[in-house]
């Protein structure tokens, strides 16, 4: 149910005072520590932020595709450290069970995601299987009324905090490709599953990437997300298409982050007696970078409005996914510029961002797969008219 | 007991004001507005004496355009339990303020009301102390501690020379200072749950006061700028300058 405009505007309000009062004032200390603290964490439970996709009959807010970019759109104005915090219980890692789980598991599982309670990791990449991810290799082998599970699963987001995780895995071994693979719902504590040290990154410190790692690991039939095996990529890619707008959201949101530190700067350093954003060649960046956010804004919103209507947006998705993320990243190339020398060193925020953004045109599908995905798209659509 | 909670809606707190350009007043199109930033720390005071369990229900009144109901709700879904708002168009002067509150005090019946020691648009710090006045009740003002006792509560008052420790009878008015405490934020759930609690709506003839104004406001101005500062070479320069020029010392 959509939210009327007074609650959705004091909702987008409080997430704008929340994370400038509370989160951005501990960036650099997050990054520094490359850990958020405790009671931010706490802080981010009590507002609810975990829940902001989970359906309200499961105790999350039911957002919207559209009123969810809004929120994380606000969000993308800090480090996205702090919202990988929740952002596995948001998408990847919960969607799974909200689009397709049973009723049994989505009543188990999802009141405890959307309070954070328990945190929610997806687990479908391996050290073979990046982009190919149909070609996964991870076993799930019947065995009585359990499956066991064998297999590595690589750069895994919350891992090292996760309560449980929705992992993909092969159920039919006479099937290599995509339709052979269920999703599961992998319990933290289960025997033979071990996580992995934390991996050392580009950026994003605060967030964390593990291994997860399965040795007969021994996971009842009922974990398999549904219910029926061999319907776990579909599962995924469904959950990818939600994602890659959220990502989207992200993205804009941090460009218009930079931007706000691009003008301020240009704004007041002077060089040749002037501020610098008086110089035409500045103000190009400037403009620029302006239009990029603005174009980014415009088509997640109106992808997010589809999505909301019962469109198919699996093209669009990938559209905003490969352009934002691009865009962001052009963004964060011109602020280092405007910034000069100030832009490369870590004391301002910008040399962080510069580094953080550099993930979102990697994960959940890099830009050369949206590239497929688009143009396979339309290559499928234009035969489907003829 | 019943807590009244007034909460006044005012340009919001990180908004540079501009004066209107005929000088009647500030500009107010437009501009961001929110809740009274001390009438935040009231509303979160009361809701941390609900959950103590010395409070049962929390009434928040505000006075104003029909946008006041954001305010409302805003308290509403920090854990106010239902909303008033009195309805006026008019600018709403403190005695006017504190008239439409005794109303609504004679009628609601709460042993405890607390205000913002003042609101950041006029700064009158005027309504809570009006207010003990019209009700003939005992006030604490400029508060950065409360205890609620058995029909008294214990008080502690922010004034120049330090912390002043009083104690008052109930009902009572409490004016709250800054240091009180850090209200919360309003939890995205209970947001959402805010809208189904009620706001009644009344005017202020409804309630049988005359609200008209008692003050003719002459003129509106922007503080005089700063003037540059200069740069003095030496420590004897600068005494000479306090001395001589601003004749400080
Ligand atoms: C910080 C971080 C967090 C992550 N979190 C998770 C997580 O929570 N869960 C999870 O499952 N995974 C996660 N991943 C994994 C991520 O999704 C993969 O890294 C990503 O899909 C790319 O796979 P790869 O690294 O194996 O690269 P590869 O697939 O090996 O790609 C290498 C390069 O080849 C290009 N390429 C590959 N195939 C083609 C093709 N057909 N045509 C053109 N170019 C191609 C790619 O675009 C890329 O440029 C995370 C990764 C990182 C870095």
């Amino acid at each position: 149910m959509a939210l009327d405009q007074d609650t959705l505007d004091l909702l987008l309000t409080t997430v704008h005072r929340f994370v400038r009062e509370r989160l951005v004032p501990n960036e650099a200390e997050v990054s520094e520590n490359d850990a958020v603290p405790p009671e931010i964490v706490a802080e981010m439970r009590e507002l609810g932020l975990f829940g902001l996709s989970i359906p309200t009959e499961f105790g999350g807010l039911g957002l919207s595709m559209v009123e969810e970019v809004r929120v994380v759109q606000e969000l993308g104005w800090t480090s996205p450290a702090f919202r990988s915090v929740f952002g596995t219980n948001v998408g990847i890692g919960s969607q799974g069970i909200v689009i397709d789980g049973t009723d049994a598991q989505k009543a188990y599982y999802l009141p405890k995601l959307a309070s954070g309670e328990l945190i929610a990791s997806f687990a479908l990449t391996e050290p073979e299987a990046g982009s190919d991810a149909g070609s996964l290799r991870t076993s799930a082998r019947l065995d009585g009324d359990h499956y066991v599970l064998n297999g590595t699963k690589r750069f895994i987001t919350n891992a090292p905090h996760a309560g449980i995780f929705t992992l993909m895995a092969r159920t039919n071994a006479d099937e290599p490709g995509a339709r052979g693979i269920s999703a599961f719902i992998v319990e933290r504590d289960a025997a033979g599953l071990s996580v992995g040290k934390w991996d050392k990154k580009m950026g994003q410190q605060g967030a964390h990437t593990a291994d997860v790692v399965l040795e007969n690991c021994r996971v009842p039939a009922a974990a398999i997300i549904g219910g029926v095996p061999d319907m776990g990529f579909k599962t995924a890619m469904k959950v990818l298409d939600r994602g890659r707008l959220h990502l989207s959201a992200v993205a804009v949101g941090m460009a218009e982050r930079l931007i706000d530190e691009c003008v301020r700067y240009a704004s007041e350093r002077r060089q040749f007696g002037k501020a610098i954003g008086e110089f035409q060649l500045v103000q190009a960046m400037l403009a620029d970078s302006r239009t990029e956010a603005y174009a980014g804004r415009t088509m997640v919103m109106d992808a997010a409005t589809r999505f909301d209507a019962g469109e198919a947006i699996a093209t669009e998705a990938a559209c905003c996914k490969l352009y934002c993320s691009e865009m962001v990243g052009r963004v964060a190339d011109r602020a280092v510029q405007i910034f000069g020398g100030a832009g490369y060193m870590a004391e301002y925020p910008i040399e962080r961002f510069y580094r953080d953004v550099r993930l979102l045109r990697i994960y959940e599908g890099t830009s050369q797969i949206q590239q497929l995905v688009i143009a396979r798209n339309m290559l499928r659509d234009a035969q489907s008219k003829n | 007991m019943k807590v009244l909670v007034p909460v006044k809606r005012v340009i919001d707190y990180n908004v540079k004001i501009r004066v209107k350009a005929d000088n009647t007043g500030v500009e107010t199109a437009n501009v961001k507005m929110s809740m009274n930033p001390f009438d935040e720390i009231s509303v979160e005071e009361a809701i941390r004496m609900k959950e103590a369990g010395t409070v049962e229900e929390i009434i928040v009144v505000s006075m104003g355009v029909q946008q006041c109901q954001e305010t409302i709700r805003t308290a509403l879904a920090m854990g106010a339990d239902r909303g008033i708002h009195v309805k006026s168009d008019e600018d709403l002067e403190p005695l006017a303020v504190a008239k439409l509150l005794k109303a609504i005090v004679d009628k609601e019946s709460p042993e405890l009301v607390i205000l913002g020691k003042q609101a950041i648009d006029d700064d009158s710090n005027q309504t809570g102390q009006m207010l003990a006045a019209l009700l003939g009740w005992s006030q604490g003002t400029f508060v950065s501690k409360i205890e609620l006792g058995d029909g008294s509560a214990k008080v502690t008052r922010e004034v120049d020379s330090g912390l002043e420790t009083i104690e008052v009878d109930l009902p009572t008015i409490v004016t709250v200072d800054l240091r009180l405490n850090e209200p919360r934020y309003a939890s995205l759930p209970n947001i959402m749950k805010a809208k189904k609690k009620p706001i009644d709506e009344v005017a202020p003839a409804d309630l049988g006061i005359d609200t008209a104004p008692r003050l003719q406001t002459l003129k509106v101005e922007e503080p005089p700028v700063r003037q540059a500062g200069v740069m003095v070479d030496s420590v004897a320069a600068l005494v000479d300058k306090l001395k001589n020029e601003a004749r400080v010392i």
